[in-house]
């Protein structure tokens, strides 16, 4: 019933939005569990549950659309889609090119994993391109080995050409619950302001849209349930 | 979740080798992957033949004696064969879309009172988009396709004038001369003595080619079109047991082995069916390759 009355007083508030136009939803497909694509070749995860959710309380009707990690930014910029919804942190130089919403999971700890607990972390450190972890190792002073996608990390580590991989805990966390050759190293690393939603700049229609839903999931904790579905029960909640 | 395909699907955990694996390779992602295979070979289909009428048109225009017309054909097959592949084909096809969506912004939104370029974004009017918003996926789909296409066939089409252009210079002057003895007008001579020879001239440039486009189709992912080798990375990638059925390590390299199967294969095909057409094309020219065919048939006469 809430998100009835949400949903019509968002349609009243942004009379000149064409809320029956198509929304496109910009997502990676290789980020589980924030996004992937399942067995029948479907975006699935949990941006895609929550996007949808999103956008069902908003009254829009989303469309996925998937784009490499790489080119992603530009490809909304160029109006190829009108949202990212990719696990993308918000930062201060992405947030110069494009807009994003407040963020829909809080801040989170990036992680070191190598093939035992006394790894090298200042040696050759594996992350994805045009990542915050990217970022963190160039400034670490640590030698940065980057890949186009997340799961390239790992095969990376264990041919031995990374002496260790530093990326988002969540990502990392199936991965050393399921490989025994696979350890964590040192302490988790606070990075990044949350991830939120990316927007055109000039779409501030559907960035006030997209906010106010996030609003209405945070207040009725209907994401804090679906972060826990999908991040477990520890991860942290709003 | 769409079901599979056979029932014994619906717990694969519990199954051995040889039925894990025919349910495997018929989940819908693959079903897709298969799919993309036939993406790349009409992307062939359509772009050798679109290539060869731009290669066709780039060196006639280059051959023209009206010298502007000329310097236009020369200029668009020294462009685009200076540039770079990729670079051609993530700025050209960005450039070629925004051109499409601005006409149609002139037209449509005459109202429109922003301006199209706002920092680094692009906008246009909702009803100008290429294609709407509201299209459902496979519009956008057959978009991005054709933007490839058009893509493919000009970056080609430049190779291809140059082997033409180079061909035709090929055809020996004395058949020219001859034609132009019997009161052929040029266009006359062009059409029946130039063309039909020329062929032969231009078959190894253009076989060449044809292999290095067979090799490109993997440029294009670069273009949002999912090919067999974003399938190939995509399905190869190493799985947890959370989010499929079919947990496995990283099988990229047996996905990349069978595309490297796939494209030999191909390549081989195609060799055998270029090898044909120049034998056909070779008959009756004052080519080492014709001599050799007519001593062939009148030995095959007199034996």
């Amino acid at each position: 019933m809430k998100s009835l009355l949400l949903g019509s007083a968002a349609l009243a508030l942004s009379a000149t939005f064409a809320l029956a136009d198509t929304v496109r939803l910009g997502t990676e497909g290789a980020y589980p569990p924030y996004n992937f694509i399942n067995d029948a070749g479907e975006v699935d995860g949990f941006e895609r549950e929550l996007g949808d959710e999103l956008c069902k309380r908003a009254e829009l009707t989303c469309e996925w659309v998937t784009n490499d990690w790489d080119s992603i930014i530009p490809n909304l910029v160029g109006g190829n889609y009108d949202t990212i919804m990719a696990g993308m942190s918000i930062t201060d130089e992405r947030d110069e090119v494009i807009d994003f919403t407040q963020a829909y999971i809080p801040p989170e700890a990036s992680r070191y994993v190598g093939l035992s607990a006394d790894a090298d972390i200042t040696g050759v450190v594996a992350s994805q391109t045009g990542t915050i972890q990217a970022g963190y190792i160039a400034e670490s002073g640590a030698t940065l080995l980057e890949y186009a996608t997340a799961d390239e990390l790992i095969t990376a580590l264990r041919s031995g050409e990374a002496d260790s991989v530093f990326f988002q805990g969540a990502f990392l966390a199936d991965i050393v619950a399921e490989n025994d050759d696979i350890v964590w190293v040192g302490e988790p690393v606070p990075l990044g302001g949350g991830v939120g939603v990316g927007v055109r700049e000039t779409d501030g229609e559907l960035k006030d849209t997209l906010n106010a839903a996030i609003t209405e999931m945070k207040e009725d904790g209907s994401l804090n349930e679906m972060l826990k579905k999908w991040f477990g029960e520890d991860t942290a909640t709003f | 979740m769409r079901p599979a395909i056979f029932s014994s699907c619906t717990d694969p955990a519990n199954l051995d080798m040889l039925p894990w694996l025919s349910c495997y390779l018929t989940t819908g992602k693959h079903l897709a992957f298969y799919a993309s295979f036939g993406t790349v070979l009409l992307l062939l289909a359509v772009t050798a033949p679109l290539a060869l009428l731009f290669g066709f048109a780039g060196a006639s225009v280059a051959r023209s004696r009206i010298t502007p017309l000329a310097w236009l054909g020369k200029g668009y097959i020294a462009i685009v064969r200076g540039v770079p592949d990729i670079a051609f084909f993530l700025f050209f096809v960005i450039a070629l879309d925004q051109a499409v969506e601005w006409l149609r912004h002139k037209v449509k939104c005459p109202d429109w009172d922003q301006p199209i370029r706002q920092g680094n974004d692009f906008v246009v009017c909702q009803i100008a988009k290429m294609p709407l918003n509201s299209a459902p996926q496979w519009v956008h789909e057959v978009y991005g396709f054709s933007l490839a296409m058009v893509t493919f066939a000009i970056v080609f089409g430049a190779f291809a004038a140059n082997v033409l252009y180079g061909a035709m210079q090929a055809v020996p002057r004395a058949q020219i001369e001859t034609a132009e003895a019997y009161g052929m007008s040029r266009s006359q001579s062009f059409w029946r003595i130039v063309v039909p020879q020329m062929w032969l001239y231009a078959l190894p440039g253009l076989s060449n080619l044809w292999m290095v486009l067979i090799k490109a189709t993997p440029l294009l992912f670069l273009l949002g079109v999912e090919d067999i080798v974003y399938w190939a990375r995509e399905l190869g990638g190493a799985k947890t047991t959370r989010f499929t059925e079919y947990p496995h390590d990283d099988w990229r390299m047996w996905y990349f082995l069978g595309l490297l199967l796939f494209y030999l294969a191909f390549t081989k095909l195609s060799e055998i069916v270029l090898t044909r057409i120049t034998r056909r094309l070779s008959h009756g020219q004052a080519t080492l390759g014709g001599e050799a065919l007519r001593k062939d048939a009148q030995g095959g006469a007199t034996a």
